[in-house]
């Protein structure tokens, strides 16, 4: 039943369209269309700017690759145990993880960063303690703020997620890793873990390519990301739809590539035959 | 109890959920080389007296012994018991091979994987030998084409097979089949079937939980009836099929046949 959930979601080769079905007329239009926009796009806009930003929107984007692989690995990484807690953990494991992942759920990741960011940073450089470690050139910058906050809203998305993957493996195969001796940790790491995470990759793929689109929020704390370079651009150019259709573009690449990496990945490993 | 010419050694198991004893003091003895089919209606606490012997279901009372090692367990302090070392359990365990009623393969492995998983995670097989068994096993279980394919893609038959051959690629001391033709389509049981029956010929200690009757009784030497949690009757298949004694068992033969 949840496999065949599974299958819907998943991206197999017969989704793919066929040379004939391609070519239907309603898709002929529509890519008709599209190609007129993009010509009025590169005819009639400004984009004699582009050149002198490429370097930095470069860069841009860069800081924006990194801030989301950094937080989504980090908070998966968060997210295991907090979804093994919830799912198998004692109660005084079971509620902070079960509190954890509601607070943050419940309130905009907005709020979350600027608490951390003007919250915690302006109160870190009262104590002459933390003013001396070797913590303090990296506390002064804006980024691990953006990384704490990403880190910690990502877990706790991603924590519910895990809970129910290892919820819905099958009890019989656990079981049956117990039946045949493995102990507790070996289960885990064997049968428990692969299996929940096979689970919840078509979930993981759509929490990523959301997660890269709470990137930009670390721009209102001074994180210069492709976001912020964009902006940079209108202000110096004073233009408003060009520079914007490009960071739309920008992001609708990266998002392809990522949902086509996610689909490699869950095809790996077939779910339900033909 | 000591005796390791005795592959599994069962006495007085009582088995309790809440309020309700599902056993109520079970002993059995398998001898090494016997088939024992494990008959009786549903609910008569068989599948759960089959879970006890490798401790997936934890017994409230009784002991249980694995080649004259007994498992040693304590009070839970909720009226139950519970192993008291883990370890031994573990071990136990890797020398009982269970084939479940709903195959339990692992999903996200393909069969082969399936079949080494144990032999090298639990037995710390090397990996070349764990695989030159398996391709073994599954050609006797005729699925060596099917060993690169996902549980999903195999029928119910070919899933259970391949259950069989991962419950044998641990070499485990006695089989533990837990009415392993109960899901299955009616065509295929005859496969299943045949596999078990092969096994059983080759005077490999079984103890099988089943409502196939016929089957029982050409392949068991040795047959109990389980009704509400006691033994009812037990012995050779032609006296518990030829000529049951008690009224149960002669109303649950009729009734099958």
């Amino acid at each position: 039943m949840t496999d065949q959930t599974t299958h819907a979601v998943a991206f197999t080769p017969e989704d793919l369209p066929t040379a004939r079905s391609f070519f239907q007329p309603h898709r002929i239009v529509m890519m008709l269309v599209f190609a007129a926009f993009v010509v009025c796009v590169a005819v009639f806009m400004r984009w004699d700017w582009l050149p002198r930003y490429l370097p930095r929107l470069g860069w841009g984007i860069l800081i924006s690759l990194v801030m989301l692989f950094s937080t989504s690995i980090l908070g998966f990484l968060l997210a295991v145990p907090i979804g093994l807690a919830q799912v198998a953990g004692p109660w005084f494991l079971k509620l902070p993880a079960k509190v954890f992942c509601t607070v943050i759920r419940g309130t905009p990741l907005l709020l979350q960063l600027w608490l951390l960011y003007y919250g915690l940073g302006s109160l870190f450089p009262q104590f002459p303690a933390i003013r001396q470690s070797f913590l303090w050139p990296y506390l002064r910058e804006a980024w691990p703020y953006g990384v704490a906050a990403l880190t910690i809203s990502f877990a706790a998305y991603e924590g519910e997620v895990m809970r129910g993957a290892f919820a819905g493996v099958p009890a019989g195969e656990l079981e049956a890793a117990k039946a045949y001796g493995m102990s507790r940790w070996t289960m885990f790491r064997r049968i428990w873990l692969p299996r929940a995470i096979h689970r919840a990759l078509p979930t993981l793929n759509g929490e990523t390519v959301l997660q890269l689109k709470s990137t930009p929020l670390v721009a209102t704390i001074t994180v210069v990301d492709v976001y912020a370079v964009i902006s940079k651009v209108r202000q110096e150019t004073f233009l408003t739809y060009e520079p914007l259709l490009l960071l739309a573009l920008i992001y609708m690449c990266l998002t392809g590539i990522l949902v086509v990496a996610f689909r490699t990945f869950e095809n790996r490993i077939p779910t339900r035959g033909a | 109890m000591t005796d390791a010419a005795q592959a599994i050694a069962v006495t007085d198991l009582h088995k309790r959920f809440g309020p309700l004893e599902v056993l109520k003091g079970v002993s059995l003895t398998a001898k090494q080389g016997d088939v024992i089919a494990i008959i009786g209606g549903s609910g008569s606490g068989k599948s759960t007296f089959l879970r006890c012997i490798n401790m997936l279901e934890l017994p409230s009372a009784g002991t249980v012994s694995v080649h004259g090692e007994k498992i040693r367990m304590k009070p839970d302090g909720r009226g139950g018991l519970v192993p008291e070392d883990r370890k031994q359990v573990q071990r136990l365990r890797s020398q009982l091979g269970m084939v479940f009623q709903s195959f339990n393969l692992w999903q996200h492995m393909t069969i082969l994987e399936n079949v080494i998983e144990a032999p090298i995670h639990v037995l710390g097989k090397a990996k070349a030998e764990a695989i030159a068994t398996a391709e073994i096993l599954l050609k006797r279980v005729g699925l060596y084409e099917k060993r690169d394919a996902y549980p999903a893609f195999l029928s119910g038959g070919q899933q259970q097979r391949a259950a069989i051959a991962r419950a044998l690629a641990i070499q485990p001391l006695v089989m533990l089949f837990d009415e392993p033709t109960s899901a299955l389509d009616p065509e295929l049981v005859g496969e299943v079937l045949s596999v078990i029956g092969d096994l059983a010929r080759e005077k490999r200690t079984m103890i099988l939980v089943t409502h196939e009757m016929k089957f029982a009784r050409d392949v068991a030497n040795h047959i109990v009836f389980l009704h509400n949690g006691i033994i009812e009757e037990q012995g050779p298949p032609e006296a518990i099929f030829g000529a049951p004694r008690s009224e149960r068992l002669k109303k649950f033969i009729s009734s099958i046949h």
